[in-house]
C-alpha cells in the first residue's frame, strides 16, 4: 500500500490558476451585449417612501431600463424564509418578516434598494442613479437593542405589536435549584457589537436568460449555488433544469454569501428574464457595508452558579439578539450562541431565555463564528470572574470543569442550530488545554516573566481559554466520482469553494480510495450543471459533510473497480490493490490494468453490460450525519498594553485545535490563522458604528479597520486529533475555530495586563477609545 | 464631457491603442477593456491593495488612477509574472507556503512584492510585514503570506 | 463606485497649468498623485467638472539641497522618492522618519509632496511636520506671479489652504534644523498605517545655557488643521527642560492649546489625553536629541 494522501501537507491543486490570475471570479465574466446594473439605495435607515421619479434616469443616454417596486407588478414579493424556526421547541414565538427586492412602502435599513438602473456601463448606471428623484419621509429609527423593546418604541414592522422577532426558552436541568445550592453566583451584563465579514471580493452576479435556449445562467458569488438555483426556478416558474447557477472561484465567503435570494439575485434574474440580455452587477465596497449581511450584536444578562471549590453548578443567561431589519435566517445564530454558552464545560443546569429583536440595521446572518463567539465569551468571562472571586487559578478552574474524556457522547439536552439534540461527540478537552498552557509557558510566565516585566513597568498579560465549535451539521451533501478513460478522476460536488482548499483536500480523499495522485483528480464545485443536490458551504461543514460524501462515492467507485478488475485479471478482489493509477495483483505487480483502460471497458460500445450492473466507473453518493461533530481547542496569548496610549501589541499567540482527522495540515493551519485574525479584529479593531438615526458612520475600508500584516501577530498552531465517531473519515470542521475564542481570550489577557486597574472587560470589541473610557473616565465616577 | 481620448499604453510588453473616457479607472481599463482580469478590485478607494499594479515599475493602486494617465506609460500586471506551468519564484513560494486561500487579494500582493524584493532581497519579518501592510487579506491572517515572502526571497536570491 | 464625468486637461508645463487654472477657476481641481482626490471622486463626494492633471509636468519633480542648508522639494516629487532620498535623510531627519508613516508603499509611490500639503488633511503627517519645521511654500499664478507662504499661514482650516483657485503649489522649502536642536515625530494610530488619532511633530531648541529657546510643538489630527502649541512653548521658553517642565508643558498643550473634536475613533477627552502623553514623550525625545543624547 502506498502512503496515504489524507493527512499530508500537500500544496494546493487550485493554486496555479489562482496565483497566475487565471481563475475565474464573477466579475471576470464578459458576455457580448452585457448590460450593467447599479442600485439607488436609501440613505435613511427608517423612512416612508413617498414618491420616486425615475423619468430623468430613463432619459439619460446609455440607460436601457430603470425599475422600481411598482414596475415589478405581481412579481414583487417578500423573499421566502431560508431557515424556519425549530418545530420541536414548545412555546416558541417567531415572526417571519423577510426582505423585499425593492422597497415599496417603507425603508427598514440604510442601503435598502429603491430602484435598479440597467445601462450600457456601470459608469452610466451610476450617473443615472443620481438622476432619480426620491422623496423619503424619515421615521425615528430603531437602533439600540434594548430600547427597541420599550413600549412605545418605533416599529420596524408596523403590523407587529413590538420589535420582538422571536422568543424562545431552552432549559437543561433546574438552574434555580442549582443556584440555591451555590456558594457563589456571578452576574454580569455582557455586550458584543456588530461587525462585517469583509471578504476581499464583494458580492457579484451575472445573470443571463438565453431566450433561444430557454436557459437561465447565473454566475453568483454564493456559498449555496444549489439552493439558489432551486429557489430561483420556483420563484420564476422555471424547471430547475432550466436554471444553472455557477459559483466560480469566490473571493472569500465568511458567511454572508450563504444568505439566499439577496434582493440583487432576485432582481437581476427578473430583469434578464424580462430583457433577454446578460446583466452584470458587482457590489462595490460602499454597498457591501449596507447590503451584505452582518452579525454579532447581542446583550446578555448572564449568571454562573458555582461551588466554593469552583465547580460550575449552572449557567443562566437572558439575552437579546439583533436580527436587523428582517429575519430570513431564522434562529441559527442565537441557537449557536446557546450551544456555546456552556463552553467546553460540564454544566449540569442551564437556562436561557432568548429574545430576537428587529432593528433598523442591515440583516443579520452568520459571519464566521456565527453566534459561537458570543456564547464562548459569556462562558469564559463568567468563569474568569468566578475564579477571581473564589481565589482559584484560571487554568485550574477550567481543568476542574472541562467535560472529561470518558463523558462522550456528552448530551446537553438542548437543541442546536440544526434543531438536532446538542451532543458533543468526542474529544479530549483537558489535553488541548494543557497543551496550550505548556506551549505558552503558563506557569513560568505567571511565576517569573510577568513579575519581571511588571517591575520594568511593562503591562503584559496572559490569556488562556477553552472552547468548542459545533460543526458539520446536516442535512446532507453529495458527490459524483467518475473514472475517466484517460485514468484521471472527475469529482463533482455541490458545495462552493471560497478559499478553503476543497479542490485539494477532497482530491486527497479520492486519491487514497482509488490509488491515484491527487493531481489527477479534476474537481468541480459549485456548478449546478455538474451536480445539483446539496445545500452549501456553511457551518464548518465542508470537511465533514461534503468530504464524507466524496469519500463514500470514491469508495463505491473503488468497489466497482475491484469487481471489474477481478473478472479481467481473474483474481479474487481481496488479492487486488489500487496504486499508481492501476489495479494490480498485490503479489504479482506486473499483472495489472490501468484505471483508464478499465473505465473504457466498463463503458463498451459493443457487447452487453450485464443485467444488474451500471456502465462506467462512476458513483454518486451522499452523506448526512445524525448530528454535528464538535471540535474543540484552547488558545493562549500574551499581550502588552500601553495604558497611556491604549495601544496593544500581541506578543505571542498559540492555538491547539482538535478537529478530528486532519485532512491536510497545511490547509488547516491556514484556516486557523485566518480565523484568529478575524477574532483579533473582532476584539480590538473592527466595529460597525451606527448613529442614533441608524446611519453607519464607517462604511469604508479607511474607517472600518480590517487589520493588516502589521497588526496580526505570528500564530502558532498545534494539533490534537480525536476522531469523530460520527463519520467514516473521523473529521470535524475547523473553519470557524480560529475566530470563536479570541474575544474571550483577548479580554482575559487585557485584564491580566491591567490587573492593577481592577478592570473587567464585559464587552467586545474593546477599542482603544472604549478602553480609555474604562481606565480614565468611568473609574473616576463614583 | 463624454469625449474619448486616444491612448497608447504598454501593458506587460504589449502596446494597446484604445479610446477611453477620461474618468475610466485604470483598474477597469485593464480588466474590462484589455481583458486582463488577474488584477482584482476590492474597494476602489485605495485601501485594500487588491488592484495594485506596477506603473513604470512602481507599485500603484490601479483604482486610483485614470486610464488616460497611462498614455505612453508602462503597466505591469500579474499576467506578466508566470503561467500555471511556469510559475514566477514569488508565485512558487506562495504555492509552497500556502500563501493564498481564496486568491482574490493575491495578485495585489505579488505586485507589491516584486519591487519590494528587488529593492530588499533579504528582508526581515518586520520589513516584510511593513511592506505588505497596504494589502489586506481576510483569509490567511498573513502568516503563510509572510512565510511565502521569506521563501520567495530565498528563491530569488539563489 | 465610479467617478462622475469630467473634462480632462493634461498640461506639460507649469505655465500651461497656471493658464488652465486661471481659465477654469473654481470649477477646476488639480490632480497630483490622486491618492486622496480619486477616492473622493470614486465615492462621488467630489465631482469636479475640470481636472487639471499636472503629472506630466516633469520639472516639478526634484529634490535639491538649498543654500541655507535646508532642502527644496518640487511639488510633484513622489513621496516614495522623498522617503529614499539621502539629502532628505541627512538634512531633514524628521521628514525622513515621517514618510513611512504615510499610508502604504503603493500610495507613496504615486502620492506627492505637493498633493498632501495642498489637500491639507488635518491628519496628514506632512501637514504637521511642515509647520513644526517652518517650511515655506512657493505658489504660482498666471496673473499674479509667484509668492511664498509660510506653513503657519498656509493651512487655514479643514481641507482649506491659502491657495487661490488659480494658484498652484510649486515647491516646498524646508529650512535646516536650528542649532542645538532635536526633534521627535510620534503618532498613535489604530492600525500602523492609518491616519493618527493624534500625532505630534516637535522641534526642541536650546540656547547656550541649555535652556529651551524657540521650541516648537505641533499636533495633528486634533482640529481643523495642524495645531501649534503656543502655550506649551511659552511654558518651556527659557526653562531648562527637566522632566517636570516637560510634563507641565505637555499638560498645558492638552489643556490650553488644543480643542479636539470627537469622532468614531476617539473622543475629545481621549484625544486631549493623547496630546498630553505624546507631547511629553515627544518633548523628552526631542530635548534628549538636542542635548546630543
Amino acid at each position: 500500500m502506498t502512503q496515504k494522501h489524507v493527512g499530508r501537507r500537500m500544496t494546493r491543486t487550485e493554486d496555479p490558476r489562482l496565483l497566475t490570475g487565471q481563475a475565474l471570479f464573477v466579475d471576470d465574466v464578459q458576455m457580448p451585449g452585457m448590460l450593467h446594473a447599479a442600485f439607488l439605495r436609501s440613505d435613511y435607515a427608517h423612512a416612508r417612501l413617498v414618491s420616486i421619479d425615475v423619468s430623468a434616469a430613463r432619459e439619460r443616454p446609455g440607460v436601457v431600463a430603470v425599475f422600481t417596486a411598482e414596475d415589478m407588478g405581481d412579481d414583487w414579493k417578500h423573499g421566502p424564509p431560508l431557515v424556519s424556526p425549530p418545530p420541536t421547541v414548545e412555546d416558541i414565538v417567531f415572526h417571519s418578516r423577510t426582505h423585499v427586492p425593492l422597497v415599496k412602502d417603507k425603508v427598514r435599513h440604510a442601503g435598502e434598494p429603491l430602484a435598479i438602473v440597467i445601462a450600457e456601463s456601470r459608469y452610466i448606471a451610476e450617473d443615472a442613479v443620481e438622476d432619480i428623484w426620491v422623496e423619503l419621509e424619515p421615521l425615528e429609527a430603531v437602533v439600540d437593542l434594548e430600547k427597541a423593546l420599550d413600549p412605545g418604541a418605533p416599529l420596524v414592522h408596523d403590523d407587529l405589536e413590538s420589535n420582538l422577532a422571536a422568543h424562545l426558552v431552552q432549559e437543561k436541568g433546574d438552574y434555580e435549584a442549582a443556584k440555591a445550592q451555590a456558594d457563589l453566583v456571578v452576574k454580569r451584563r455582557i455586550y458584543i457589537d456588530r461587525g462585517a465579514a469583509g471578504a476581499m471580493e464583494n458580492r457579484g452576479i451575472v445573470a443571463h436568460w438565453d431566450v433561444r435556449a430557454q436557459q437561465l445562467t447565473l454566475w453568483d458569488t454564493t456559498q449555496a449555488p444549489i439552493p439558489i438555483r432551486n429557489g430561483l426556478a420556483a420563484m420564476f416558474g422555471l424547471s430547475s433544469h432550466q436554471v444553472r447557477v455557477i459559483a466560480p472561484f469566490v473571493g472569500g465567503g465568511f458567511g454572508p454569501k450563504i444568505m439566499m435570494y439577496y434582493p440583487e439575485e432576485v432582481l437581476l434574474t427578473w430583469a434578464t428574464l424580462k430583457m433577454g440580455r446578460p446583466i452584470k452587477w458587482i457590489e462595490d465596497r460602499r454597498e457591501n457595508f449596507f447590503a451584505t449581511t452582518q452579525e454579532r450584536t447581542q446583550v446578555h444578562y448572564g449568571e454562573m452558579a458555582l461551588t466554593k471549590e469552583g465547580r460550575i453548578l449552572g449557567v443562566r443567561h437572558d439575552f437579546l439578539h439583533d436580527t436587523g431589519a428582517y429575519d430570513p435566517y431564522g434562529l441559527t445564530v442565537p441557537l449557536n450562541t446557546q450551544s456555546h454558552a456552556m463552553g467546553a464545560y460540564d454544566v449540569p443546569n442551564y437556562s436561557s431565555e432568548l429574545k430576537v429583536v428587529f432593528t433598523n440595521k442591515t440583516i443579520v446572518t452568520p459571519v464566521r463564528g456565527a453566534g459561537r463567539p458570543q456564547g464562548i465569551f459569556l462562558a469564559e468571562r463568567l468563569l474568569d470572574i468566578a475564579a477571581r472571586e473564589l481565589g482559584i487559578d484560571r487554568l485550574e478552574i477550567r481543568k476542574k470543569n472541562l467535560i472529561p474524556p470518558d463523558a462522550f457522547p456528552y448530551e446537553h439536552k438542548i437543541i442546536d442550530q440544526a434543531f438536532a439534540p446538542l451532543v458533543f461527540d468526542s474529544g479530549n478537552y483537558l489535553a488541548t488545554l494543557e497543551r496550550a498552557a505548556a506551549a505558552i509557558g503558563y506557569e513560568k510566565f505567571i511565576a517569573e516573566e510577568q513579575p519581571r516585566l511588571r517591575a520594568e513597568g511593562k503591562h503584559v498579560g496572559l490569556g488562556i481559554v477553552s472552547f468548542v465549535e459545533t460543526t458539520g451539521v446536516g442535512p446532507y451533501e453529495g458527490a459524483r466520482v467518475t473514472v475517466e478513460t484517460d485514468g484521471r478522476v472527475s469529482v463533482a460536488t455541490g458545495v462552493g469553494t471560497q478559499g478553503q482548499g476543497h479542490f485539494t483536500s477532497f482530491a486527497q480523499i479520492v486519491a487514497d480510495q482509488l490509488g491515484i495522485s491527487p493531481r489527477d483528480v479534476r474537481m468541480v464545485t459549485g456548478d449546478t450543471a455538474e451536480f445539483h443536490w446539496g445545500t452549501g458551504t456553511f457551518a464548518s461543514r465542508g470537511s465533514v459533510v461534503a468530504a464524507n460524501a466524496i469519500n463514500a462515492a470514491a469508495l463505491s467507485v473503488r468497489n466497482k473497480v475491484l469487481k471489474l478488475a477481478s473478472k479481467i485479471l481473474e483474481t479474487p478482489e481481496e488479492e487486488l490493490e489500487l496504486a499508481d493509477g492501476q489495479v494490480r495483483v498485490a503479489d504479482l505487480p506486473h499483472r495489472a490494468i490501468e484505471l483508464g483502460e478499465l473505465a473504457a471497458m466498463a463503458n463498451p460500445l459493443r457487447g452487453a453490460v450485464e443485467p444488474g450492473t451500471e456502465p462506467g466507473l462512476e458513483s454518486t453518493d451522499y452523506f448526512g450525519p445524525k448530528y454535528g461533530a464538535t471540535a474543540n481547542g484552547a488558545h493562549a496569548m500574551i499581550l502588552e498594553v500601553d495604558p497611556e496610549t491604549m495601544m496593544i501589541e500581541i506578543k505571542r499567540y498559540v492555538t491547539v485545535e482538535d478537529c478530528g482527522t486532519v485532512l491536510n495540515p497545511l490547509i488547516l493551519e491556514g484556516q486557523i490563522h485566518g480565523g484568529v485574525a478575524l477574532g483579533i479584529a473582532n476584539s480590538y479593531y473592527e466595529q460597525l458604528v451606527f448613529d442614533e438615526n441608524g446611519q453607519l458612520l464607517n462604511a469604508s475600508l479607511a474607517d472600518y479597520l480590517i487589520p493588516s500584516a502589521t497588526e496580526i501577530p505570528p500564530i502558532e498552531v498545534l494539533h490534537e486529533e480525536t476522531r469523530s465517531p460520527l463519520n467514516p473519515l473521523g473529521s470535524k470542521g475547523a473553519g470557524e475555530a480560529g475566530t470563536i475564542p479570541v474575544p474571550s481570550l483577548f479580554a482575559q489577557a487585557l485584564e491580566d495586563a491591567l490587573q492593577d486597574y481592577g478592570l473587567e472587560i464585559l464587552e467586545m470589541p474593546m477599542s482603544p477609545n472604549r478602553l480609555f473610557e474604562l481606565l480614565h473616565e468611568e473609574s473616576k465616577t463614583p | 464631457m463624454n469625449i474619448e481620448y486616444p491612448i497608447s499604453v504598454t501593458v506587460n510588453g504589449t502596446r494597446y491603442d484604445r479610446d477611453v473616457e477620461p474618468r475610466l479607472l485604470l483598474s477597469d481599463f485593464l480588466r474590462h477593456d484589455l481583458g486582463l482580469t488577474g488584477t482584482h478590485v476590492g474597494c476602489e478607494h485605495g485601501v485594500c491593495g487588491a488592484c495594485t499594479v506596477l506603473f513604470n515599475g512602481q507599485p500603484v493602486r490601479s483604482c486610483l488612477m485614470f486610464a488616460v494617465q497611462a498614455d505612453g506609460q508602462e503597466v505591469t500586471t500579474v499576467e506578466a509574472l508566470g503561467t500555471p506551468d511556469d510559475l514566477h519564484p514569488i508565485q512558487e513560494a506562495f504555492l509552497e507556503a500556502h500563501g493564498a486561500q481564496c486568491g482574490y487579494c493575491t495578485p495585489g500582493f505579488f505586485m507589491t512584492l516584486v519591487p519590494f524584493l528587488e529593492e530588499n532581497p533579504d528582508p526581515t519579518e518586520e520589513e516584510i510585514r511593513e511592506a505588505i501592510a497596504g494589502n489586506l487579506c481576510r483569509c490567511t491572517g498573513y502568516q503563510h503570506i509572510v512565510d511565502a515572502v521569506k521563501l520567495a526571497a530565498a528563491k530569488l536570491g539563489s | 463606485m465610479k467617478p462622475a464625468a469630467f473634462e480632462y486637461l493634461a498640461p506639460t508645463t507649469t505655465e500651461e497649468a497656471l493658464a488652465r487654472l486661471a481659465e477654469h477657476g473654481w470649477a477646476a481641481k488639480v490632480l497630483a498623485g490622486g491618492q486622496s482626490l480619486v477616492p473622493m471622486m470614486n465615492f462621488r463626494l467630489a465631482q469636479p467638472s475640470v481636472l487639471v492633471d499636472i503629472n506630466r509636468i516633469a520639472d516639478l519633480a526634484y529634490i535639491e539641497p538649498a543654500r541655507d542648508g535646508g532642502v527644496r522639494i518640487g511639488a510633484m516629487t513622489r513621496q516614495a522618492q522623498v522617503e529614499r532620498d539621502p539629502t532628505v535623510a541627512s538634512r531633514l531627519p524628521m521628514i525622513h522618519e515621517a514618510m513611512p508613516k504615510i499610508a502604504y508603499p503603493a500610495v507613496r509611490s504615486r502620492g506627492t509632496i505637493g498633493g498632501t500639503i495642498a489637500h491639507a488633511d488635518p491628519s496628514a503627517e506632512l501637514v504637521g511636520a511642515s509647520v513644526a519645521l517652518r517650511a515655506r511654500f512657493r505658489i504660482g499664478s498666471r496673473d499674479r506671479g509667484e509668492r511664498w507662504v509660510p506653513a503657519e499661514e498656509f493651512f487655514v482650516g479643514l481641507f482649506t489652504t491659502a491657495l487661490e483657485p488659480d494658484e498652484l503649489l510649486l515647491e516646498v522649502h524646508v529650512p535646516p534644523m536650528p542649532a542645538h536642536s532635536g526633534w521627535a515625530f510620534l503618532e498613535v494610530a489604530r492600525r500602523h498605517h492609518d491616519f493618527a488619532l493624534v500625532g505630534v511633530a516637535a522641534v526642541a531648541a536650546l540656547d547656550s545655557k541649555g535652556r529651551s529657546d524657540g521650541t516648537r510643538l505641533v499636533f495633528f489630527s486634533v482640529g481643523e488643521g495642524p495645531v501649534e502649541a503656543h502655550a506649551a512653548a511659552a511654558v518651556l521658553q527659557g526653562q531648562v527642560p527637566t522632566p517636570e517642565v516637560i510634563r507641565e508643558a505637555a499638560e498645558t498643550a492638552g489643556d490650553a492649546d488644543v480643542d479636539p473634536q470627537s469622532d468614531i475613533n476617539a473622543s475629545a477627552a481621549y484625544r486631549r489625553h493623547l496630546v498630553k502623553v505624546l507631547g511629553q514623550r515627544a518633548l523628552a525625545q526631542a530635548f534628549l536629541r538636542a542635548q546630543g543624547g
